[in-house]
């Protein structure tokens, strides 16, 4: 499990590698908005293609960041979705509210 | 019932121990040769009842020991999580979509949602102070039919 940081103008890229469960998604928080706070991004892009597996509370730590962006007037956005991963997405209704792009590219373009 | 394959471990109520959990079912099933899409299905369903039992049931103190069995019958798959945590206090509410026990964490409140979802049937037991029992199963293949 492992999770590293692009910062892109405005957009600060999360690449995780791992399973992201309960204790995963706890690990990685805290990490996630330290990094935001120092960059000062305004945005978020998951960047997830390396993560094969993630359960609800992947999802919660996504909603979770979603509402920091939304503060800051910005957006998060995941990429490179298994289709487990869609499924999940899918299912919880989260791709109302969190954008699903391609790419980390596509998603940095749509800012 | 008779089951043609029966497994059961006991583990400390750690968050460590969810990937093993889902892990050991997914090793057990393995001889009914699983399309990865039940293989997912039912890793996600199991990783949701053992994080409940850990969060919900022992109030994440880690003192506590969560039991899972895994049965198997033809192509059907059966699974018990079991804690002797807190309890749930009201079933039908703690498995609406979106509900969840513990506001002051980041939860979706989606965990039976996803059980339901991802399993062909759940049921869930519960006594208040003495713990939680979740039953689901699973019938192998029919993903790759639809």
């Amino acid at each position: 499990m492992d999770i590293s940081f692009e910062r892109h103008k405005n957009c600060l890229v999360v690449n995780i590698l791992g399973d992201i469960d309960h204790h995963f998604a706890d690990l990685v928080r805290d990490r996630i908005d330290n990094e935001a706070v120092e960059s000062g991004a305004k945005n978020i892009v998951f960047d997830l293609s390396k993560v094969d597996f993630m359960d609800s509370s992947g999802i919660g730590m996504i909603i979770g960041r979603y509402k920091y962006t939304l503060n800051k007037g910005g957006f998060t956005a995941v990429t490179g979705l298994s289709v487990n991963l869609k499924k999940l997405m899918l299912l919880s209704g989260l791709y109302r509210i969190i954008k699903i792009y391609d790419s980390v590219e596509a998603a940095e373009k749509a800012v | 019932m008779e089951y043609d394959n029966e497994m059961e471990v006991s583990f400390k109520a750690a968050g460590e121990n969810e990937a093993f959990a889902r892990t050991v079912v997914c090793a057990f099933i393995l001889g009914l040769d699983p399309c990865i899409r039940d293989m997912n299905d039912i890793k996600t369903a199991v990783s949701e009842a053992v994080t409940n039992s850990i969060i919900h049931g022992y109030f994440g103190s880690k003192s506590g020991c969560v039991r899972l069995w895994c049965g198997i019958s033809k192509t059907t798959v059966y699974i018990e999580v079991a804690d002797d945590g807190k309890g749930i206090e009201n079933i039908p509410l703690a498995m609406e979509p979106l509900y969840t026990g513990r506001p002051d964490m980041e939860r979706s409140g989606l965990g039976f949602t996803i059980m339901q979802s991802f399993m062909d049937d759940v049921k869930v037991e519960s006594a208040v102070g003495k713990g939680t029992r979740v039953f689901m199963s699973k019938q192998l293949g029919r993903a790759e039919q639809e």
